[in-house]
């Protein structure tokens, strides 16, 4: 196919954002040294290096819970929660006046595309803060008893793929019910965290409230260990989970967890086809596939699989991959070397266990770590491309005859975060949506968020909810 | 099963070769098995469609891009006057600005058609003649339809008659609406045969028909009769075109082709009044169908005021100034 229509590039201005050539960690208010060894941070799309980053040690830590225990103790615990509400606004407004800049910032340090970043990360980082402004004074209408209280201070581990999104979903709740933070941001992804930092001084934030310590695996263990942490929260991998749990158990702290998943996307022969290879598209390739809840599994009825296959083929000819700064860039760049590796071993043993893989003849830059979209067919269940969690650009399909085999197939995994569901019978997405074992299903869309909607998994995708009602119980101790 | 990893193997091994008939003949014997075959078609989602639309609508066209953009509008434009206030004299002074949009700018391209009411028609040929523009006329007691077959028909030959080589027929709402599929279906055929040679574009009117479902099986139905062009409104009713019913539309010429191997275009018409709106369009057509509806021959702007904006953005890529509505002909 000829292309007469070529979209000349539209970058996004770099100029928009300083990166400043180090940083230091945010401590009770203050950007100050971290006692480790300073890591860089790169930019995926191109291998530059963006900045030096500064590692806390538990000394670093420590100080940094330190402070957020006198925050809690002296000024956010007895502020009045309107007061509170206020500051959350006020975050919330600043995020919004620096949307670009932050976006173009978690473009260039995360590899994601700019309309990605631009409309999606950034507009919804500000609306879970505007969302839990509104609780701050109403924590009492929550279910959670007349007076519910907070834990106090909060270790947070946060992973790289929506760096600034998941900063959001775990500092707005914290304070909103009067918890101070320790947030640990993933080490390639620290940039966006830092710029906060400044939002939060902007803000006039009390000093200790919000605390960021920078630094990789070893930072995080210090976070979660600490004996003086009251709650601590991670989002990431299902093995890290694991071992956050192990060290949680037996100590006072409150833990919540999201992990992993293996979503299945399940698509009946009534389906509006269209509209479903949409939905397929945006939950398998959003954000590269990096999402936990990202739609990797599709199911799809046996009487419309290869018209499904066909036209999910040429929709994924029209995605254009390449510089994450071009606005009209659909695919960005794969977050790190690591990650790269991982997402080509998991094809090479689809491949090796006989399914088929198909990929877009589509030109990849030279620089930076790239892959591009990919759909295995002729995938069966037994298949390790369809359990294992390749948090990549690559899409596993099986087929199914009938509702029953559907959601069998849909549940036979150890993930349970997210399905899809696309059928135009209403009464058949309410039945399978009522069997699957998943914490959001979504019908006739996907990838779909909202600081309204609680966010959660079973089984091995963790357990606990973010946003909406049910996440606050996360930072609240019901009151006896 | 058979796994098809190439749409094109696909297509090329289900497509019938052109002219060789339909493999929908048996669909359009019945009203029960027209009827049967337009809701067994996939259904839309609103949401969906809508979603996919804006996304699209964020493209952002600069340059040399948006240059090919509106050169490529421009010659899709169908310039159109349809007032009860037309004269020869307005439709004269639309084909001069037809052949030469920009009087400043030999290079800006002529348009695609003139559309007129069929009495005027054959001003507009005379006034058209030699520069190969086409001359569309809107029949069939355009824009309600409401009128017997018999007058419809004469409509169109009139306007056949007076030189219109391009036909835009309403189709009859009330008779879809109410589900008198195999009605509808005739009544195009019996327009496709009076217009002859000349090439019918069949107007949905989707603003009346409301639902996206109803928009597709309307495109297949107007398809299957034997339109070249299928239109979204007649401009005279609200809303006329929009993006997601566009991309609806364009979805039902490409399955269809897909199936038949025959090529329909597609005219969304009413509305379109900014050069951002006529590249979103062609974004849409770019993303969904492809180059192969890239032309005035399979895609169409029916619109009066697009051009002068098309005209002014186009002024303003060249000088870099944006200039006043007094740089551009008011007809």
């Amino acid at each position: 196919m000829s292309q007469l229509f070529e979209y000349a590039p539209a970058p996004e201005s770099r100029s928009i954002v300083d990166v400043a050539p180090s940083y230091g960690l945010f401590v009770d208010g203050e950007f100050v040294d971290g006692s480790g060894e300073p890591m860089k941070t790169v930019n995926p799309a191109t291998e530059e290096v963006l900045s030096e980053i500064a590692v806390g040690t538990e000394a670093d830590v420590d100080r940094a819970v330190r402070a957020a225990r006198r925050a809690s103790t002296r000024v956010w615990g007895p502020m009045r929660p309107a007061d509170r509400g206020k500051y959350l606004f006020r975050i919330a407004r600043i995020l919004q006046e620096r949307a670009r800049e932050f976006a173009v910032l978690e473009s260039l340090d995360n590899g994601k595309p700019i309309r990605e970043s631009r409309d999606v990360d950034v507009p919804l980082a500000a609306a879970h803060f505007f969302y839990h402004a509104g609780w701050a004074d109403k924590l009492g209408y929550a279910g959670l008893g007349p007076d519910p209280r907070p834990h106090g201070v909060a270790g947070q581990v946060i992973p790289w793929n929506f760096p600034l999104l998941m900063l959001a979903w775990k500092v707005a709740p914290a304070l909103a019910t009067g918890n101070t933070v320790v947030l640990k941001p993933a080490e390639t992804t620290p940039l966006s965290a830092l710029l906060f930092a400044e939002v939060c001084r902007q803000a006039d934030l009390p000093p200790g409230v919000v605390n960021i310590v920078t630094g990789a695996g070893d930072t995080g263990r210090a976070v979660v260990e600490h004996p003086d942490v009251d709650k601590v929260a991670f989002t990431g991998s299902t093995e890290v989970g694991r071992s956050i749990a192990r060290a949680v158990a037996g100590t006072r702290k409150v833990l919540t967890l999201e992990l992993g998943g293996k979503a299945a996307n399940i698509v009946f022969d009534d389906a509006p086809i269209d509209q479903a290879v949409e939905g397929i598209v945006r939950g398998i390739f959003f954000n590269q596939g990096h999402v936990c809840c990202a739609g990797s599994r599709l199911l799809v009825q046996e009487s419309v699989h290869d018209e499904v296959i066909a036209s999910l083929q040429r929709r994924i000819g029209t995605l254009r991959v390449g510089d994450p700064l071009d606005k009209n860039t659909d695919i960005g760049a794969i977050n790190s070397a690591e990650q790269l590796a991982r997402i080509r071993e998991l094809s090479d043993i689809g491949e090796a266990e006989g399914a088929h893989r198909w990929q877009p003849a589509c030109e990849l830059p030279d620089r930076g770590f790239w892959f591009p979209p990919t759909v295995f067919t002729d995938v069966s269940p037994a298949h390790r491309i369809a359990r294992d969690e390749v948090f990549g650009p690559v899409l596993s399909v099986l087929t199914f005859r009938t509702p029953d085999e559907a959601v069998a197939k849909a549940n036979n995994t150890t993930y349970g975060l997210s399905a899809g569901i696309w059928t135009e019978k209403g009464s058949r997405i309410l039945a399978i949506a009522d069997r699957l074992r998943a914490g959001v299903v979504w019908a006739n869309t996907f990838n779909q968020f909202d600081p309204t909607s609680p966010f959660g998994g079973y089984k091995q995708s963790g357990y606990g909810r973010e946003g909406g009602r049910h996440g606050l119980a996360a930072y609240l101790k019901e009151s006896s | 099963m058979t796994h098809v990893l190439d749409p094109g193997t696909l297509e090329a091994g289900t497509r019938p070769a052109p002219g060789s008939g339909a493999p929908f003949d048996d669909v359009t014997r019945s009203d029960a098995a027209l009827r049967a075959f337009l809701h067994g078609l996939p259904g839309v989602d609103q949401v969906g469609a809508e979603q996919r639309a804006a996304t699209l609508g964020t493209r952002s066209i600069k340059t040399t891009a948006k240059a090919w953009a509106i050169d490529t509008a421009i010659s899709m434009v169908d310039l159109t006057t349809l007032e009860g206030a037309d004269t020869p004299g307005k439709v004269r002074s639309l084909a001069a600005k037809a052949r030469r949009p920009d009087p400043t700018d030999p290079t800006a391209p002529a348009v695609a058609a003139v559309c007129v009411y069929g009495d005027l028609a054959g001003v507009a040929v005379e006034a058209l003649e030699g520069s190969g523009i086409h001359v569309a006329a809107v029949a069939t007691a355009f824009p309600s339809g409401r009128a017997s077959r018999e007058v419809k028909l004469a409509d169109v030959r009139d306007a056949v008659g007076n030189g219109a080589d391009e036909i835009d027929m309403v189709i009859d709402r009330g008779a879809f609406l109410s589900g008198r599929y195999l009605e509808v279906f005739e009544e195009i055929v019996a327009v496709k045969e009076a217009c002859g040679a000349a090439h019918l574009k069949v107007i949905l009117e989707t603003g009346e028909l409301v639902t996206y479902d109803n928009a597709r099986r309307a495109s297949w139905l107007a398809m299957l009769a034997g339109a070249d062009f299928i239109k979204t409104s007649t401009g005279k009713v609200s809303p006329a075109a929009t993006l997601p019913v566009c991309l609806v539309m364009l979805e039902a010429v490409r399955d269809f082709r897909a199936a038949t191997g025959r090529q329909v275009g597609v005219k969304p018409a009413g509305g379109i009044r900014t050069t951002k709106d006529a590249v979103k369009h062609l974004v849409v057509v770019n993303e969904t169908v492809g180059p192969d509806w890239l032309s005035p021959d399979w895609f169409r702007f029916g619109a009066s005021s697009l051009l002068n904006d098309l005209l002014l953005q186009r002024q303003k890529l060249r000088t870099g100034h944006y200039s006043g509505p007094d740089h551009v002909s008011v007809d």
